[in-house]
């Protein structure tokens, strides 16, 4: 009995550490006052007035459009990484390739952003592109720290599974091509997904990658937010975290019971 | 396998190869080259490496950068903030997450995956969303200052905000997560009955603990760590947001120098060391870990 006392009372602390700021948050996201904490009445003033936010629109939309393009292009890039690295044995200096793969995993986002925007404006000054930091750059440095992360989901997958099948399909005349498309492809399916996935939320979520390489018509959401809420605190970004939760929890579950049926299968 | 590199797998290798050149290796390259650069004034900020004139070519590099960087204690000191917060928070994320993880991965199917999805949400949630929310908790007219005056602890609402010790909770916070997971993921591949002999055996439950679960988690703690220490050195949200001027941090160092100051070599050479500074522990300690479990086998 002791026993499960303990276990109650540790689940229940920890839970409660992970969800009361979030919670709070939501809470307030309905309190009818511009001082944020100082509860005044409940309203739904802040989502509309969340919903006439312009700058805040347009960088949502700015947001999810660079994303899913980055998300999109590592997923690939990856995925060839993943293969190479675990099909193709004859690779020009392999250790570099696997330097190159694997080290934007531990290098902190602040010099990754540091040594891209650098790049860029050097770029800029030899050849002439990118003509401007802006949307494009934003979106070269977001495929760019993604790729690693989709390519080691890749990895792992496909250096578990067995490999016989590959050369099954190899001996019954399948040229390499086929091979991809009609044996691996379907078999990694899942971890493209996921990789896809990742690649989307490390992509919406970035704010410090983001602030160096992005210019002038180029505000991710990050940015925007993180603009409002540096010094002060700011009821529409209350509002915002609140639907931003509500999704996260509506996917989340819909994950659940996708899975728990499965299973049942 | 695939032995040769046919024509129409060479597009399939270049491409990410290439990418990862131009947009990773290059950049990095270039922050070495203007960290060993003179600063001048005009655009961009500093002198050519090499240039020609009538003396012939002539070579304008210079370790000066990093002797004023490591002769100076301001940036020394945060060198050392930064690894401190990054060891201090580990170790908590650990202290707090081993006991939920092993809880979660021990609790009845039905009951595991909904604590699982629990312990996801937060993880996909906005980061800045979440450093956010602390930031309006600790208010001096926020809910924990309200609540501390109700229950009569304190007469008026104290500073929690601006200092280090909330830096440390806000990290600590948003990045429990990517500590319980990979423990988890360890956790819940053990085998409960291993518990159940070494009881039977005669183990009292912390010796349990410390010889059959905890080196079978190891992994994960390992795992675990990494994901956390590593972003945490050069984190620059967190400090912003919560953080004071009691300390500062090496992600801060290096945004002011760059887009206060304007300085790039000295940025660079700030990034550079942070690279060795960063980098070199975590190898030697990949080494050892590797080493340690090669012996174990």
């Amino acid at each position: 009995m002791n026993k499960l006392f303990l276990k109650i009372f540790t689940l229940t602390i920890g839970f409660s550490f992970l969800y009361f700021p979030i919670l709070t948050l939501i809470a307030y996201s309905f309190n009818d006052n511009k001082r944020v904490m100082v509860w005044k009445g409940f309203s739904f003033r802040w989502y509309k007035e969340l919903f006439h936010n312009e700058q805040i629109l347009e960088a949502f939309y700015t947001s999810l459009k660079i994303a899913s393009l980055s998300a999109t292009f590592a997923t690939v890039m990856g995925v060839m990484i993943g293969f190479s690295l675990t099909r193709i044995s004859k690779i020009p200096a392999r250790p570099f390739f696997i330097f190159l793969s694997s080290s934007p995993l531990v290098m902190p986002e602040i010099i990754l952003g540091l040594s891209l925007l650098l790049f860029f404006i050097s770029s800029n000054h030899i050849i002439g592109f990118p003509s401007s930091k802006g949307q494009l750059t934003v979106l070269i440095s977001h495929i760019t720290f993604s790729v690693a992360f989709v390519a080691v989901i890749i990895q792992s997958r496909l250096s578990s599974y067995d490999k016989n099948i590959e050369e099954a399909a190899q001996d019954l005349g399948t040229i390499p091509n086929m091979i991809f498309w009609k044996v691996t492809a379907p078999v990694i399916l899942p971890a493209i997904l996921s990789g896809w996935l990742l690649a989307f939320t490390l992509s919406l979520d970035d704010l410090v990658v983001a602030s160096f390489t992005s210019g002038p018509g180029a505000n991710t959401l990050p940015i925007v937010v993180f603009s409002k809420v540096r010094l002060g605190l700011s009821p529409e970004v209350n509002a915002l975290s609140a639907i931003i939760m509500l999704i996260v929890i509506l996917a989340a579950i819909s994950i659940y019971l996708i899975n728990r049926s499965n299973i049942k299968k | 396998m695939i032995k040769n590199l046919k024509k129409q797998n060479f597009w399939f290798v270049f491409t990410p190869y290439l990418w990862l050149v131009l947009f990773f290796f290059v950049p990095l390259a270039l922050i070495f080259k203007i960290s060993i650069s003179v600063s001048e004034w005009g655009m961009p900020p500093y002198r050519d490496l090499f240039s020609l004139s009538e003396n012939g070519l002539e070579i304008n590099s210079t370790l000066g950068n990093y002797l004023f960087i490591f002769s100076d204690p301001f940036y020394i000191r945060s060198y050392l903030n930064s690894l401190s917060l990054a060891f201090t928070s580990t170790v908590l994320c650990l202290l707090i997450g081993y006991p939920i993880a092993f809880y979660v991965a021990k609790s009845k199917t039905s009951i595991r995956n909904i604590l699982l999805i629990m312990l996801i949400i937060p993880f996909w949630s906005s980061f800045l969303l979440r450093v956010y929310a602390w930031k309006v908790l600790l208010q001096g007219s926020g809910i924990i200052n309200s609540i501390l005056i109700h229950i009569g602890l304190i007469s008026e609402p104290i500073s929690m905000l601006h200092n280090h010790y909330a830096v440390i909770l806000g990290v600590v916070y948003t990045y429990l997560p990517f500590m319980i997971l990979p423990l988890y993921g360890y956790l819940v591949k053990f085998d409960l009955n291993l518990i159940d002999a070494s009881n039977d055996l005669g183990a009292k439950p912390l010796n349990t603990f410390v010889k059959v679960i905890l080196p079978l988690s190891l992994p994960g703690i390992v795992a675990g760590s990494m994901l956390v220490f590593i972003p945490v050195v050069g984190e620059y949200i967190i400090p912003e947001m919560l953080g004071g001027s009691d300390k500062l941090y090496f992600g801060k160092i290096i945004w002011d120098e760059f887009f206060v100051n304007r300085d790039w070599p000295i940025a660079s050479a700030l990034a550079m060391s942070g690279i060795v500074i960063l980098v070199f522990p975590i190898i030697i300690f990949q080494l050892m870990y590797a080493k340690y479990n090669f012996k174990n086998e």
